[in-house]
């Protein structure tokens, strides 16, 4: 991981407002440099998809707007761009719960991936290649509907279609969500090998930290919107809170009470 | 800080399960009601109490039940209007077959020959869902509609076509209906039944009917997994609602109106109904309340406003433009409140909740 | 389009109940005529009057299968689409530039309701934007008739309205009509060959599905909606052209759309063959039964014959015959 030159996607204390009303996040930064796989960890309703969704501009459709603070992209203000131009840009979601086009067959949801493509068929041959090359599973079943298909090839074929754009960064939420452990495994395995082969930066909201930190460069933890934490994957991996209170492991075995009562002041400090 | 919960003790379950757990609430419904019932008819001119009040309370009692099948359980009605002729129609009929009848026996037994109809054509929702639904639901507007104009046995075969509502009292010598009863007299009882059934409403979709019917709105497979009796639950409310439809009709039969005539229960009528619960809210009880209102005094106001600009317009155009500015504010109000009136009205107490703090 | 087995029970038996029903009725009922010539003739006939409805259900159709939105404008767009050509031909324009300028219309139509209506309820319920379409049909009925007034007008396009006699002079069908069914054959492929092949159709397809997921990938909604928008105008066009020049340009077009929800339903809401499908089947069945049943049951059955029609379709096909099946899944 390079932190001199500037970071491919940075994110300036931004707050977030649902409906007018709900307060959702409050006062998040982060980085994602270039070529990295970074983790955004967190408890339900932390805020993890609700920063994924103002990056890449899908609040809007939710009555969500940033109201303050503001997110660069290759040192572009892109927060009040439209989801279409920043899948331009190269940035592109993969939403939580799959969302595939459930009439539309594996392959006919793969090609509206390739929706904003230029260069014509040829191209989006070359990257449906790619895409079946990756995940196999999806060739097999290129001609099934979509709604008929298991959850974890929906999650590849998700996968797959933010793939078809030609992304330089893809910001995932919750690929295990629901999905057998082994089947996860071999999701973030194609995450690293996208990362290496393809140069694709990922950042990734994840419930399962054990399998997001083992795989990602440096993680971030958010509660209740804002980050209370964040540091190497590795050293997370090892910080005693973290492993405590998001791994269930601790050194004791049980429940350390004094362990408890540390993390509570540390969170009082930093909110 | 104005509006909140804190503060307020509950010692009892009864407490707990009041329908208005907060002050606030209770001392502004008890204002509503002493404004309805001593305020309105003590001073309300004939206009008002004939004109507005009579349409706004009989057309919110057919939101309020079409918000129930609609709005609690999901299931998108376009048959208002038909369920709404049945009710008037069977009130006609039991009042001119048993003359004795008591004028609660044959409003509330027109509710019910309702509730039997909608049932009826309730039945095939359990397999037709969604839009497909709410046309095929437009088979029972037409058909019943279509029924009643047909066949002279609804209407004692009067030769004219048009049958007035025989005039009948309440405590022995109070007219409520026909020519003799006064408006003060229709409004109380219109708003004495309105009250009740909305009463009824609130508490049953706070119930564990209520429940279920949500559950079913909110996806009904799930629902019949936990062993929600699809068709029965789905019926209930095709039931209830009819049966709101149905008093409603015989309502704006017997005490607006005056005369039962089909035509006042067409297409028309379903589509206002739906505008009503739409822009008030739906699954809300309040909503039937405001979206009626709303939907009463648009018109009304519309129609008044050229002259009151001062404008001179040739009336068909006016009626064209009517239209347009309907149709304009419709939309508009979907865009600034897709949640309807109800929706804001909360959004309004969360802000008081949280006042002065923006958040 | 893959046709199940239980689709064509469900025609054929209902072919064998439009004969059987008819000929039955002739033979009990001393009221009701009946021989084969002329049980052809009021079948054609009703056919034909059928793809009428049709024209109109393909409008709803594409919108729907397109963005999801139950439009229930279309009878609203179809009224105005005649008025403006039969306005714009009045001012003295040609017919061939009165129809192009009203194309312009109808593309501005659909810029408007994309930026002024949809693009402000993206995401929002189906409920809400089928009422924000019924609010658009008012705004449309009323803003029409503001601009071009309320009297019938009349609109010629020149093809001739005198009956045809076919099958050595036995059975007489319209011209007009048959000309009605070959553009609406025409339209039917021509659609169908849209959103299957092409990538405007796949992503106007997907985003029926999902909006956001389709937002997600980067379709611009915009985009699209203004296309479908445009194209259920064009539609919209040629149907009040045809409907027009038959009953005369006047606030009835509107509620014609009335009649084209049975058609949809029966056929599903989201298949263009179906739409034709499902008017042929209307328009024959509303004809036989207003001829060879009504006399016994009291007549005005129009109203209501093809909402029940359609119903007891349903019940053997909850998505329409030909519609996307429902897939649910917990
Ligand atoms: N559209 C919305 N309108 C209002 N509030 C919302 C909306 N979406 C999310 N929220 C609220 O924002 C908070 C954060 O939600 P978010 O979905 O970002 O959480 P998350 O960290 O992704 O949780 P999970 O791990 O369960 O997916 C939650 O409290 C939620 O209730
Ligand atoms: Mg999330």
């Amino acid at each position: 991981m390079s932190n001199q030159d500037t970071p491919l996607l940075q994110i300036n204390n931004i707050e977030v407002i649902y409906d007018h009303v709900i307060l959702v996040l409050k006062g998040v930064s982060l980085n994602v440099p270039k070529g990295s796989i970074i983790a955004l960890l967190g408890a339900n309703g932390a805020g993890k998809s609700t920063t994924l969704k103002s990056i890449s501009g899908l609040l809007g459709a939710e009555r969500g707007v940033v109201t303050k603070g503001n997110i660069l992209y290759k040192d572009q203000q892109v927060e009040s761009q439209s989801p279409a131009d920043l899948v331009d840009h190269g940035v592109i979601q993969v939403m939580e719960g799959r969302h595939c086009f459930e009439h539309l067959t594996i392959e006919e949801n793969l090609l509206t991936g390739a929706y904003t493509l230029s260069g014509g068929r040829k191209a989006v041959a070359k990257n449906l290649e790619m895409v079946y090359q990756y995940f196999p599973r999806l060739a097999e079943r290129r001609k099934s509907q979509a709604g008929y298909t298991s959850g974890g090839e929906q999650q590849m074929c998700a996968v797959g279609r933010a793939l078809m754009s030609n992304p330089e960064m893809i910001l995932l939420d919750e690929p295990s969500m629901g999905l057998a452990p082994q089947l996860v495994e071999d999701i973030f395995e194609i995450i690293k090998q996208l990362n290496e082969q393809e140069g694709v930066t990922f950042l990734l909201a994840e419930q399962n930290t054990n399998i997001a930190l083992r795989y990602s460069d440096f993680g971030y933890i958010m509660e209740n919107g804002r980050i209370v934490m964040e540091g190497l994957a590795s050293e997370l991996a090892e910080n005693e809170d973290v492993k405590e209170f998001y791994l269930g492991i601790s050194k004791e075995g049980k429940k350390n009470f004094r362990n408890v009562k540390n993390y509570r002041r540390r969170k009082r400090w930093l909110t | 800080m104005i509006y909140r919960e804190a503060g307020v003790y509950k010692t009892t379950y009864r407490a707990d399960h009041a329908i208005f757990t907060i002050p606030q609430d209770r001392w502004s419904m008890i204002g509503i009601f002493a404004i309805a019932f001593l305020l309105i008819p003590a001073v309300g001119s004939e206009y008002w109490l004939g004109a507005i009040m009579l349409p706004f309370l009989i057309l919110a009692l057919a939101a309020l039940g079409l918000n129930i099948l609609t709005g609690y359980c999901g299931q998108l009605s376009l048959g208002t209007g038909g369920f709404m002729a049945t009710g008037a129609f069977s009130a006609y009929k039991l009042a001119t077959s048993f003359p004795d009848m008591h004028i609660v026996l044959v409003i509330f037994g027109a509710g019910l020959i309702a509730a039997a109809v909608g049932i009826l054509f309730g039945i095939p929702s359990l397999r037709i869902k969604g839009f497909y639904l709410a046309v095929a639901t437009l088979a029972s507007q037409f058909f019943l509609i279509w029924m009643f104009d047909k066949f002279g046995w609804f209407t004692n075969y009067s030769a004219s076509g048009v049958i007035s509502a025989p005039p009948m009292t309440i405590f022995g010598d109070v007219f409520i209906t026909g020519p003799e009863a006064s408006l003060v007299a229709k409004y109380m009882f219109t708003l004495s039944v309105v009250v009740l059934l909305a009463l009824v409403a609130k508490n049953l979709v706070r119930s564990n009917i209520g429940r279920e019917w949500r559950a079913v709105r909110d996806m009904d497979i799930a629902a019949e997994i936990i062993g929600i009796p699809m068709l029965r639950t789905k019926l209930k409310a095709f039931a209830v609602s009819s049966f709101f439809c149905g008093v409603a009709g015989a309502l704006w039969a017997f005490l607006y109106t005056g005369s039962v005539e089909p035509l006042a229960f067409d297409v028309n009528r379903s589509f206002q109904v739906l505008f009503m619960i739409i822009i008030g809210g739906l699954g809300s009880i309040m909503g039937a309340f405001l979206g009626a209102a709303f939907i009463i005094l648009l018109p009304i106001l519309l129609n008044n406003l050229p002259t009151m600009l001062g404008l001179n317009i040739r009336t068909d155009m006016i009626s064209h433009m009517e239209y347009m500015i309907f149709g304009a504010l419709i939309v508009f109000f979907l865009i600034v409140e897709p949640h309807g009136l109800a929706r804001l009205w909360s959004l309004l107490k969360e802000k008081l909740r949280l006042w002065p703090f923006p958040h | 389009m893959r046709i199940e087995r239980d689709i064509i029970y469900i025609i054929l038996a209902f072919i064998v109940l439009m004969v059987v029903v008819p000929w039955t009725a002739g033979q009990l009922s001393d009221q009701i005529f009946f021989n084969w010539p002329f049980f052809f003739e009021v079948a054609i006939g009703g056919l034909l009057s059928g793809v009428m409805y049709s024209l109109i259900a393909l409008g709803f159709v594409l919108i729907f299968k397109a963005s999801g939105v139950f439009n229930f404008s279309q009878g609203a767009i179809v009224l105005f689409a005649a008025l403006t050509l039969v306005g714009l031909h009045g001012l003295g324009l040609p017919m061939w530039l009165a129809i192009v300028a009203t194309m312009g219309v109808m593309f501005l139509l659909a810029v408007s309701i994309e930026r002024l209506v949809l693009s402000k309820l993206v995401n929002q319920e189906p409920i809400i934007l089928f009422m924000a379409t019924i609010g658009i049909a008012y705004f449309l009925d009323g803003f029409g008739q503001t601009l071009w007034g309320s009297e019938v007008k009349v609109l010629s396009l020149g093809i001739s309205e005198a009956p045809g006699f076919y099958f050595d002079g036995q059975i007489l069908i319209n011209d007009f009509d048959l000309f009605a069914a070959g553009i609406a054959a025409v339209m039917v492929v021509g659609l169908s060959i849209f959103f299957q092949y092409t990538r405007i159709g796949r992503a106007l397809r997907a985003v029926a599905d999902d909006h956001q997921a389709a937002l997600s990938v980067g379709i611009p909604l915009k985009h699209i909606w203004i296309i479908v928008w445009t194209v259920a105008g064009l539609v919209g066009l040629v149907a009040g052209m045809m409907w027009g020049s038959k009953m005369g340009v006047q606030f009835a077009l509107s509620l014609i759309a009335l009649k084209a929800l049975p058609v949809l339903i029966l056929g599903g809401f989201t298949s263009v063959p179906g739409a034709i499908i499902g008017g042929l089947i209307i328009g024959a069945g509303e004809k036989l039964a207003e001829v060879f049943l009504a006399p016994m049951i009291g007549g005005g059955i129009e109203e209501w014959f093809a909402y029940m029609l359609a119903l007891l379709f349903l019940v053997f096909r909850p998505q329409g015959l030909f519609g996307e099946k429902i897939i649910e899944r917990v």
